[in-house]
């Protein structure tokens, strides 16, 4: 299969603060590409230099012309609340199209007809989360990059998401990277593996590279609970 | 010759409804208050401008130029908040404006005073009000963005800097084009009032773009007029119009 995504020597230092040191990786194509790794391990500022918001050293080398969606982790219904902004005006920044926007908004399972004119605070968080992706869908991207998009979600927000991740990744050929703390979401849904901690800990199929040891490793002694469910 | 009253109710028209538009965009950044202190910055120059006779639009720019420089400089060197950084720079302009503003002339200064409003503040507003008008629209929907998600706006190709950097010249003019108008200390209460009016009623984006920016330039020149017809200060009364209209717009405000 084609690399989509090439990483060499990856670093990136902010205010004299080494976030990330030497990490190096490949992508390739119509992979699902879990990053793991504690609190302050880098991943999103690892997300961020990927997509050139952050200065860095080292060679990140993205296959020629790819288009990359980006569903940042902050992004809340609450950025919203306070603009007279409606569903419709938001997808209008991107495109005028509103047949094409209403495809996208039934797909992801919402009523176009019902939530055009809402503004996204009044959506709950599933919802919330579902006209997002299909905001970051409609440019037609090849990539997904994704920062913790199950946080908000309850269970069946979250097994919506992930099947209708694979589906589009069927339809549309896309590569997924995603950045998570849910090990579930690793186990049953991930074709690799990223471990970080600031740098490169080990990467993999998931199911023969995260061993007890690894995880306790990755995330010391809250750990235990871990091994135990799956163990 | 363009009659002077009408001349009065051109200019707050064209100032008012871009300074609408501008608060728009300020009120949802929550730099509500990032005008006010602009506002003061412009006493220094203005304070000379009425020691020297010239053109009160030009100290006032001159001036609001060299402190945004200054504020600018410091958030390089210090670590403190932006709030602090603009408040020491705001406060030390206001104190040398008085060290030179002429007493008799220190209404004028704070609360403006439109009569004096000639052909050439006619032309300098018209012209800044169709550029601005225009790259405005154009822009809008990018700067709105902008202020849910700097990430997503990158992701979107939009400069945070270039647009920010737009939006603060935008800003400096506006106010340096108040001070005329209604004076250093209110030029916050221009841009952030019909902003919040239009905030409260609005359903959608062009609601709201369309609302701020006339009641933003209708609202001043009404301002203007009554002024006239009670022969009392411009500026308080714009102000005060605009305040009436906010409290009306609570009770109709958007659930």
């Amino acid at each position: 299969m084609e690399k989509v995504l090439e990483v060499k020597n990856l670093q990136v230092r902010i205010k004299k603060e080494t976030i990330i040191e030497n990490l190096s990786f490949e992508v390739k194509e119509r992979e699902i590409f879990c990053i793991l790794g504690p609190n302050g391990a880098g991943k999103t500022t690892l997300f961020k230099a990927l997509l050139g918001l952050i200065p860095f050293s080292g060679t990140i080398k993205w296959k020629e012309g790819i288009k990359i969606g980006y569903l940042p982790e902050r992004l809340s219904r609450r950025s919203f609340a306070n603009i007279p902004i409606t569903i419709k005006d938001f997808f209008f920044i991107k495109t005028k199209d509103l047949k094409k926007i209403k495809e996208y908004l039934e797909e992801v399972g919402l009523d176009s007809s019902k939530i055009l004119d809402k503004n996204p605070s009044q959506l709950s968080a599933g919802q919330f989360q579902r006209f997002l992706i299909s905001w970051v869908l409609i440019s037609e991207p090849q990539v997904l990059l994704l920062d913790e998009p199950t946080t908000n979600v309850d269970i069946s927000g979250e097994n919506f998401l992930l099947n209708f991740l694979s589906k589009q990744r069927e339809k549309r050929n896309l590569t997924i990277l995603l950045i998570t703390h849910d090990l579930d979401i690793v186990y049953g849904f991930a074709t690799k593996v990223l471990c970080i901690y600031k740098k490169l800990l080990c990467s993999g199929i998931p199911r023969e590279i995260l061993t007890p040891q690894l995880l306790e490793k990755l995330y010391g002694a809250k750990l235990k609970f871990y091994i135990h469910k799956h163990g | 010759m363009v009659d002077p009253f009408l001349l009065q109710l051109l200019v707050g028209f064209f100032v008012g409804s871009i300074a609408g538009l501008l608060g728009s965009l300020m009120i949802i950044k929550r730099m509500a208050l990032v005008s006010g202190p602009l506002g003061h910055l412009a006493l220094p120059g203005v304070a000379l401008a009425l020691l020297y006779n010239f053109n009160l639009f030009l100290g006032a720019l001159i001036s609001i130029t060299i402190g945004s420089i200054f504020i600018w400089l410091l958030r390089l060197r210090s670590k403190l908040y932006l709030e602090v950084l603009v408040g020491i720079i705001f406060a030390s302009f206001v104190a040398l404006g008085f060290l030179f503003l002429p007493i008799e002339h220190a209404e004028e200064a704070l609360i403006g005073n439109i009569l004096k409003i000639n052909k050439i503040d006619l032309l300098v507003s018209f012209i800044i009000w169709v550029v601005s008008l225009i790259l405005l629209k154009r822009l809008y929907s990018k700067l709105i963005l902008l202020s849910i998600s700097e990430e997503l706006a990158k992701t979107e190709n939009i400069e945070p800097k270039k647009y920010y950097f737009f939006y603060l010249v935008l800003i400096a003019l506006i106010c340096a084009l108040s001070v005329k108008i209604i004076g250093i200390l209110l030029t916050a209460a221009l841009t952030i009032l019909p902003a919040a009016f239009a905030n409260n009623l609005s359903r959608n984006l062009s609601q709201y773009f369309y609302l701020s920016f006339f009641v933003g330039g209708l609202g001043t020149s009404f301002g203007i007029f009554v002024s006239r017809v009670f022969n009392l200060p411009a500026g308080p009364l714009i102000i005060l119009s605009f305040a009436f209209l906010f409290v009306i717009s609570l009770i109709f405000q958007r659930k």
